[in-house]
């Protein structure tokens, strides 16, 4: 497992998104900033989707990095409860039953399919036995 | 303190104007402002120039003239044309000049704004892996606002059809055709739940706005259009913005509502007494939240609004009477000043097929954009 960039998720079988907590105010964010103002912290792999859109053409590179090919994705913000909402990809799921307040967990998704040893980047798929 | 007076105002045709350069459309503006207000560059006492991307602007001396004229330059991202006016009405607020310039171009490459991770203090990975896409972002926002706020895909597309039937009579518009209801609702998708329709496009076009005292703009024999607001404001905590890995829970205000709210304060009346508005309309879905954001109505009713025509020209409230960034494109330094520009118009009586009838004595406009910034204006006559 290779993630996009090091540091972003945590190490573990089941890893989880490294947020960073605000070492005064508490506030929760995603990914942790540099510097001494936040401490690592791990998120949630549960949410909630509380908005999203479609991505229908292929983003410009730079900055993409992802293959030539390319088929539209649903991206969209997912809430942590007590945490914070994360921008992240969705996954597993058709287009027209994406709703508002569905319930998510966290999963990873390889940026190019087609690469012999893919970079993973995060993405959320509907709650294993949700309705 | 003096009131200051718009005497004079320019455009260059919005657009795509190959063979000319960003800043020359702006000197064209500046020219045509000049001649609007009857006066000479070399009267000129200041100028401020806004643009993102097509160059200094005070290297327009050359071409106006070497006067030794003081000439500062803006850039204020999405701001950059609010921030110009701004600047240039505290000079004459302050007593110390009684005649100067404003004056917003630019000229952008095709397609959406090409946006580095690094410019915007992210990560390279938030890049490579697709999220620095702005139409991403104003699609998620208004999929948001539409889900709290019961707005219809159907009233996306009534601001769309509102803007392209106004730009028709809008002689600097970019986009003049009508485009009826059904085409802009069945038209590809973009993000959803805008089509392609939906969105403005960077462009290209220049404005120049002559600022006088009060006694100046007698002195000239203008009519007197006062700016009674100029207000330019930066976010507050758990505003949502272009670019954001991740957002709080709590959520906040906009820059939109504090400039909003300073406004109205500066020019001591309601929104209930405006009689045009101008608002950001990156895409359709900006419109109907600015609505909203800027206090002419409560969240929600926005739906109502648009099904009874009520920011049509001959509605209650005639919002982007020429058609707005979704017609006219958006250069980035000119955006916001064209809105004024066509306030004057609308102010002084003179827009012809888009005219708001009654001889309106307000208008208002406003401007919001990246990285969370806002400027708004009042003008009365």
């Amino acid at each position: 497992m290779r993630p996009i960039a090091p540091g972003l998720f945590t190490e573990e079988s089941q890893p989880r998104l490294v947020g960073g907590r605000h070492r005064e105010t508490g506030r929760i964010v995603f990914p942790c900033p540099p510097g001494d103002d936040y401490v690592p912290f791990p998120l949630a792999r549960q949410g909630t989707l509380w908005s999203y859109t479609i991505q229908r053409y292929r983003p410009k590179s730079p900055p993409y990095a992802g293959p030539e090919a390319f088929a539209p994705w649903p991206v969209g913000y997912v809430e942590l409860p007590g945490e914070t909402i994360v921008e992240a990809r969705l996954c597993e799921v058709d287009f027209a039953a994406i709703r508002i307040g569905m319930p998510l967990e966290l999963t990873f998704v390889p940026l190019d399919p087609e690469a012999p040893e893919p970079v993973l980047v995060h993405a959320f798929r509907p709650a294993r036995g949700a309705a | 303190m003096s009131d200051v007076c718009i005497v004079g105002i320019g455009i260059h045709r919005f657009g795509r104007t190959d063979g000319l350069s960003g800043l020359q459309q702006g000197v064209h503006a500046v020219r045509a402002a000049l001649g609007d207000a009857g006066v000479d560059w070399p009267q000129i006492q200041f100028a401020y120039g806004g643009s993102d991307a097509a160059g200094n602007p005070d290297t327009m001396v050359e071409q106006l003239g070497l006067t030794g004229v003081q000439f500062i330059n803006v850039k204020n991202g999405c701001a950059t044309g609010g921030s110009a006016l701004f600047s240039a009405q505290m000079a004459i607020k302050s007593g110390e000049f009684e005649l100067g310039l404003a004056v917003g171009f630019d000229k952008h490459p095709r397609g959406a704004f090409n946006a580095l991770p690094a410019e915007y203090n992210l990560p390279d990975w938030y890049g490579e892996a697709g999220y620095m896409i702005t139409t991403q972002f104003f699609a998620a926002k208004i999929m948001r606002y539409m889900h709290e706020f019961g707005i219809s895909p159907t009233s996306l597309g009534r601001v769309a059809e509102k803007a392209f039937r106004n730009a028709v009579h809008a002689p600097h518009a970019w986009r003049r055709e009508p485009v009826d209801l059904d085409t802009i609702m069945g038209a590809p998708l973009v993000s959803d739940p805008y089509t392609k329709y939906m969105f403005c496009s960077p462009a290209e076009g220049g404005v120049a706005l002559v600022l006088a005292s009060e006694r100046k703009a007698r002195e000239l024999g203008k009519p007197l259009i006062r700016l009674k607001a100029a207000t330019m404001r930066t976010r507050p905590p758990g505003s949502f913005e272009v670019f954001a890995p991740s957002i709080d829970i709590a959520r906040g205000g906009s820059a939109t509502r504090i400039a909003a709210a300073d406004a109205f304060r500066q020019a001591g009346i309601g929104p209930d007494e405006i009689a045009v508005a101008q608002l950001q309309d990156t895409e359709a879905g900006a419109e109907i939240m600015h609505m909203a954001e800027n206090g002419f109505c409560a969240d929600g009713e926005q739906e109502a609004w648009l099904a009874e025509g009520r920011t049509e020209l001959a509605g209650r409230l005639p919002v982007n009477t020429d058609g707005g960034c979704l017609a006219c494109g958006e250069p980035i330094g000119a955006s916001g000043l064209r809105q004024v520009y066509e306030n004057v118009v609308q102010l002084r009586g003179d827009g012809g097929g888009r005219q708001v009838p009654g001889s309106p004595r307000t208008a208002y406009s406003h401007v919001y954009g990246a990285p969370g910034v806002s400027a708004v204006t009042i003008l009365e006559r």
